[in-house]
């Protein structure tokens, strides 16, 4: 038998509910695998103390006390919460976000804390305060970001399941670069109270997993609407898992960004793995989407005009440390967004970026009229090498421009791998976006081909 | 110095007033910063500022600002939303206000003054900082945060520079209050800081049409008195300044009472740049007409509305009966007084007397009095001693016959000496008897002899 920190949340239910092996088994390989990869991978800042104490006593509840990573920006009681930066070297909050609050009312159990770029600036885990992860799956790579560490504890099998939070392609970037499967829910889908703000109105928290079923179990408990959060919905949070093992005959596939400069290698891949939707009954049709290389502006304008609102409350009151402890590329963020939102400036910047973010929004429901989900490659290729991001302001924006569309209308979206490139051991991931609201449809076609394709590890592991 | 002729006062007035709800703006916090046993214990995440806090608007104060709003005419933006301003101080939690900048909540209104009505530019809804208290511990200076205001609901009252005079500053400011504390919605405490005011004044040329390029802004003025003060004091400055060729300086200036005078406290050459933006954490406002038109009709009957039909009922000049109800702030006072107003009248006594003696404090009555009791409190007030006619004709007599020099004039048609006249003779009586029974009979002497 593999070791039990190699199965999937599924699996890991089964087996606790056949008793086929203890939750302290369980922990026991988790446990060790930490021991033996964190200090190289740098995917855990601060470890809980109390995880098997509190699995034990949560084995009655659905989660049955399976180890979660949780990224480090949700604020977890008693348990430190740095958002990878210095600023917040020595917080530990008095109070849980929602998402960890139903996370552990479910039976969950916070591992860790994951690494990531500091504040979640980032798309590789290099502007962390703290060190930059590796990709488990090749250490000479990055693992993406701002998740990187939450995906790289999946990749790495140091959690059974992750959750981190995206701005525009945070949770299905890094997931894309570690092999992982990533679900972004709907903005407002899932609360963001307790979740150190990036761009407020683009911020998703969401699940890192090993496949798209686990993934569609744990936003089961954690979506919903939220009195801490004005922008969470009420609406009544479906079953995401009926969204499983269904067929997908008939259903209209759009591929978008064919016609980009730079995603020939990515847009090769993935014309090879069509036959498989086709196969199964769907159509898939080439369709032109607005170009995605406006959405750099839009999201860069937009977002760090927002950082620079929702850092100002770190003015070196609290906390025990002042602004000379953010990083450079939190310092950067917060001087452009400072600039754009000035008077004078923001008509030209950040109201004139508003608007572009409406194109967005009627293009991409016009497509919706005709099509039930659109694909694409999650990002514009394999996973970068360490260092990459030294002086490169932009990295970030142009990996995930693909994303960026999407995050910005608040679509949901499933990543999950498509390619496996056996030299180097790093993988390509597919992006499929569905209607507001409609995570399902997604889940649908992301658990159709990952189910009859080959790229999920775990999969031919079980 | 008479630069009254020269000069136009264009003032105008930002209030700030607390809402008495029961919880803050943006949580669950409790909203009693002034009753708080200790600093810091109404406090949390949100209004705390920490990482992940998130604002959900209280409905009831949205509610009152546009109760506020419909009480002074104002129309309604029925989209609204929230938006955050930007700016550093230590008592300000999340590094920004939220507060409302292109869609206040209310616009276009105005509140009626003796001297006209002053327009209300905007009424818009936001959140109260925390406190700095400047203390000494061990010996060190320090300054200390106190964040059981953070977060409490605040509404501004922006007008239009209608205003003329300190006198009408203080007149607006007093119906203001009492408005809001008619309606329910806040105390109006000026001691604590539960209602604040700003004054900006400048004087216009009354030869120029537009407005002065210049604005002096008085700030952290605690009494109507001490604003009406400190804006007719501000108008002499600046037409000192003006009348030797000089432009006062922009600038925010405070009241030192002690000396009565203001004084300057900065500049204010540029105008802040608060980088306002569209809350992201609090989605629009879409405040629908069946919504305000519930409001409206909680509305009670206000006041002003009050003034204008007993004016119209008992012949009361408008500026009296508002003098009368000014520290009035509920409906059933006005109820009562409406009430002693019919009686009074019923009774054909003179209800102008009557709103006269209530303001000059000659009769001390409250609403605790029945009709009946205040119309005898008000009978004894002026009650009239009654006069043997052969007694009067006696000192009438004597009185003539004292002031022949009067008599005569009197007889050569200067009829106007009979006012002096009537004034000997009460005198002589030293009782209170009608002056109408003195004239009368005071007539038929005169034209008798």
């Amino acid at each position: 038998m593999s070791k039990l920190n190699n199965l999937t949340l599924q699996q890991t239910l089964n087996g606790l509910e056949k008793k086929e092996f203890s939750i302290a088994d369980l922990y026991q390989d988790i446990n060790r695998a930490i021991t033996n990869q964190n200090k190289n991978l740098n995917v855990y800042l601060t470890l809980n103390k109390a995880s098997l104490k509190l699995a034990k006593k949560s084995v009655d509840l659905p989660l049955m006390g399976v180890p979660v990573a949780v990224k480090d920006n949700f604020c977890t009681k008693d348990l430190r919460t740095t958002a990878s930066s210095k600023v917040l070297d020595q917080f530990v909050p008095q109070f849980e976000s929602t998402v960890t609050k139903k996370l552990l009312a479910a039976g969950g159990v916070i591992i860790g804390k994951t690494n990531l770029d500091a504040w979640a600036h980032g798309s590789s885990t290099e502007t962390s305060a703290y060190g930059r992860t590796l990709n488990p799956r090749n250490t000479a790579y990055l693992p993406g970001g701002s998740s990187g560490g939450s995906a790289a504890a999946i990749a790495a099998d140091l959690c059974t399941i992750a959750i981190g939070s995206e701005t525009a392609g945070s949770l299905r970037q890094p997931a894309s670069w570690c092999g992982a499967v990533a679900l972004k829910p709907t903005y407002g889908r899932v609360s963001r109270y307790g979740v150190a703000a990036m761009a407020s109105s683009t911020d998703s928290p969401g699940p890192i997993a090993k496949t798209v079923e686990d993934a569609a179990l744990l936003l089961n408990f954690l979506a919903g609407g939220d009195t801490n959060d004005a922008t969470a919905s009420l609406q009544k949070t479906p079953d995401f898992t009926t969204s499983l093992n269904q067929s997908i005959k008939g259903i209209k596939i759009g591929l978008v960004y064919q016609d980009i400069a730079g995603l020939e290698m990515v847009n090769e891949k993935l014309e090879e793995q069509l036959g498989v939707f086709i196969e199964l009954g769907a159509t898939v049709e080439k369709v032109k989407a607005l170009d995605p290389r406006y959405a750099i502006s839009v999201y860069t304008v937009v977002q760090r005009g927002e950082v620079s609102s929702n850092l100002a409350r770190y003015d070196g009151v609290r906390y025990g440390q002042n602004r000379s402890h953010f990083g450079p590329e939190a310092k950067r963020r917060q001087m452009l967004g400072t600039y754009t939102l000035s008077a004078g400036y923001a008509e030209k910047y950040y109201e004139l970026a508003q608007k572009v973010r409406t194109l967005f929004m009627e293009d991409l429901n016009r497509l919706f009229n005709k099509y039930d989900v659109l694909i694409s490659p999650t990002s514009p290729g394999f996973a970068k090498k360490v260092g990459i991001t030294k002086g490169a302001a932009m990295f970030g924006e142009l990996e995930d421009m693909l994303l960026e569309p999407s995050s910005l209308t608040g679509l949901p979206g499933v990543s999950v791998p498509y390619y496996h490139d056996p030299d180097i051991n790093l993988f390509l991931g597919l992006n499929i976006v569905a209607p507001m609201w409609q995570e399902g449809r997604a889940i649908q076609v992301a658990d159709a081909f990952e189910k009859n394709t080959d790229w999920n590890t775990w999969r031919k592991k079980a | 110095m008479s630069w009254q002729k020269k000069y136009t006062p264009v003032i105008g007035l930002e209030v700030h007033t607390e809402l008495k709800t029961i919880s803050k703006m943006f949580c669950a916090c409790a909203n009693d910063p002034f009753n708080a046993k200790k600093p810091n214990i109404y406090t949390c995440p949100v209004c705390l500022g920490m990482p992940g806090g998130l604002p959900v608007p209280n409905s009831k104060a949205i509610e009152w600002t546009i109760k506020v709003g419909l009480a002074t005419k104002c129309k309604i933006n029925h989209f609204s939303k929230f938006d955050r301003k930007h700016y550093f101080y230590p008592d300000l939690a999340k590094g920004y206000q939220i507060s409302q900048y292109d869609l206040p909540l209310c616009f276009n209104g105005q509140l009626t003054t003796s001297a006209g009505p002053v327009g209300i530019r905007r009424i818009h809804l936001e959140e109260d900082t925390g406190k700095l208290l400047h203390k000494t511990v061990n010996g060190k200076k320090v300054t200390l945060v106190d964040f059981n205001r953070s977060g409490v609901p605040l509404i501004e009252i922006v007008t239009e520079p209608d205003l003329t005079s300190g006198t009408q500053a203080k007149e607006f400011g007093k119906k203001l209050r009492q408005l809001l504390r008619f309606l329910d919605v806040a105390d109006g405490d000026m001691e604590q800081g539960g209602l604040r005011l700003e004054a900006n004044i400048s004087l216009r040329h009354k030869n120029k049409k537009q407005l002065p390029t210049y604005k002096v802004e008085i700030k952290n003025i605690n009494s109507f008195r001490f604003m009406e003060q400190a804006i007719d004091f501000e108008l002499d400055r600046q037409a000192k300044l003006l009348e030797t060729g000089q432009t006062p300086k922009q600038e925010t200036r405070g009241w030192d009472a002690t000396n009565n005078k203001t004084f300057s406290q900065r500049s204010k050459e540029e105008a802040e740049d608060y980088r306002y933006l569209p809350e992201p954490d609090i989605p629009p406002l879409n405040l629908n007409r069946k919504f305000v038109a519930q409001i409206k009709k909680s509305l009670p009957v206000l006041p002003e509305e009050m003034v204008e039909q007993w004016h119209q009922e008992f012949a009361v000049p408008k500026t009296l009966l508002s003098n009368a109800i000014i520290s009035m702030t509920s409906s059933s006072e006005l109820t009562w007084l409406g009430n002693n107003l019919k009686n009074i009248k019923l009774k054909n006594y003179d209800n102008n007397m009557f709103i006269n003696d209530l303001i000059n404090k000659k009769i001390k009555v409250s609403p605790k009095l029945s009709v009946k009791q205040v119309v005898a409190e008000f009978e004894k007030l002026h009650a009239v001693e009654e006069i043997n006619p052969t007694e009067l004709e006696q000192i009438i007599k004597l009185t003539l016959q004292e002031n022949l020099a009067a008599v005569e004039k009197y007889q050569a048609g200067q009829t106007q000496v009979l006012g002096f006249l009537i004034g000997q003779v009460l005198q002589k009586l030293d009782k209170k008897i009608d002056p109408k029974v003195v004239r009368q009979a005071l007539e038929a002497s005169l034209e008798a002899s």
